[in-house]
């Protein structure tokens, strides 16, 4: 049972990194990641969204989707369920941890269309998760999201005063660095 | 009519959602292992954007301003749940090489970025034109990093063997880095090309500095320092 949860846990936090190898949650990924600290604060609601998405999306699955049969309806009651969630994380941000909300501002409610979000809810669904092992595949995930996206961040503030040639400026050097770090995620894969 | 040509145009080329606006990122990376992917993608896409800016338009002035969002969210939702049915029951190779992605479309920014900032303002024939025209420039853009992805990782375009038998295929333009590399190199010259013209070049084609409501997150409120 244990070891089942961290092969689940490993295998999606490193082998099957939810940005570097399946590309889910890209927007914020490449947008969010100029400074650590608003990457951190990413992450972190990042983590906490989706660890309850997946909770709530499980619950609601096993219970009111699957003994009425209409579980072809899985994406919009999903996306109905982080959309409510994603509003209370900002109401709860706003009232509690100004600090982070201030630096978050634009994004915390593109969490919505974080596709990470809703991918890791239809893959526990696909996969057959239990609650508990759809949780735990949600945590996993998105602390492979936090890891990778403060790794960028700190390599771009490195870089922030390079010579870069002129047409690589900007996004092309961004998704250069994040190749590389692709690149090295994929070792991971020797985990298996 | 002419407005008609015009939103075709712009979304074709002036505000190309994957080269210029960098919208729609996700399955732009990771379904473009081969030319033929990427047009099934973006054909879908264009599918479902062209029926939800028409629904959108429509209702317009029905949903109330506070909860539009939700409201343009289980309208979209809604037609991405019709495609996928169709495509499992009609298209199933397509189905399965696309597999989660197709629900993915739900949070695809260029659907909700196009119901927000155009069908909720014009009318329903102009909004139809929009959603093909933004549909179509997303679908070039795929199959553009498709038909890369595929000649230089697997030797094949459309599976039609097109390099000598002597070629080795880089394996890693089918895997996860290459989406990114070759991203990264179609936008450089993107860039280069726009240099060239002596032209301004944030990423945005149409940055009015306003980025609290703009949609293109991947500027991150700040845009490129590549100006002339």
């Amino acid at each position: 049972m244990i070891g089942k949860l961290i092969i689940i846990a490993v295998g999606s936090a490193f082998i099957n990194n939810v940005v570097l190898s399946q590309f889910l949650g890209i927007c914020p990924f490449l947008g969010v990641s100029k400074k650590i600290n608003t990457a951190a604060g990413m992450g972190g609601a990042v983590v906490f969204v989706i660890t309850l998405a997946s909770a709530v999306a499980g619950v609601i699955y096993k219970y009111l989707l699957v003994p009425f049969d209409i579980t072809y309806l899985q994406t919009i009651v999903f996306i109905l369920v982080i959309a409510a969630l994603v509003q209370f994380v900002e109401m709860f941000l706003k009232k509690k941890m100004k600090g982070l909300y201030k630096a978050l501002g634009v994004y915390l409610p593109l969490i919505t269309t974080n596709c990470a979000v809703l991918g890791v809810a239809l893959t526990n669904v696909q996969k057959d998760y239990s609650i508990l092992e759809g949780v735990v595949n949600g945590f996993a995930t998105a602390v492979g999201f936090l890891i990778a996206i403060v790794i960028l961040a700190g390599l771009r503030e490195k870089m922030e005063y390079n010579d870069i040639p002129k047409p690589f400026r900007g996004m092309p050097t961004v998704l250069l660095t994040a190749c590389l770090l692709a690149i090295a995620f994929f070792g991971f894969s020797g985990l298996k | 009519m002419k407005t008609c040509f015009e939103r075709l145009v712009n979304g074709l080329i002036k505000e190309n959602p994957t080269f210029v606006l960098m919208l729609g990122m996700c399955p732009t990376l990771a379904v473009t292992t081969s030319a033929i992917n990427g047009v099934g993608m973006g054909l879908t896409t264009t599918a479902v954007l062209i029926m939800s800016n028409i629904i959108i338009s429509l209702l317009r002035k029905v949903i109330p301003d506070g909860v539009r969002i939700p409201a343009f969210i289980v309208v979209i939702a809604s037609f991405v749940t019709i495609t996928e049915l169709l495509l499992k029951a009609y298209i199933p190779s397509l189905f399965d090489s696309l597999g989660l992605y197709i629900p993915l479309i739900v949070v695809n920014c260029i659907i909700l970025g196009r119901a927000e900032s155009y069908a909720s303002k014009y009318n329903v024939f102009y909004s139809a034109f929009d959603g093909l025209g933004m549909g179509l420039g997303f679908t070039f853009g795929l199959t553009c990093i498709g038909i890369v992805r595929e000649i230089i990782g697997g030797g094949t375009v459309f599976s039609i063997r097109i390099m000598p038998e002597a070629y080795e295929p880089l394996t890693i333009f089918i895997l996860a880095p290459g989406a990114f590399l070759v991203l990264a190199f179609l936008v450089a010259l993107m860039n280069a090309l726009r240099l060239r013209k002596g032209k301004d070049t944030g990423i945005g084609g149409n940055c009015d500095k306003l980025c609290r409501s703009c949609p293109n997150t991947a500027c991150g409120g700040k845009r490129m320092e590549t100006e002339v």
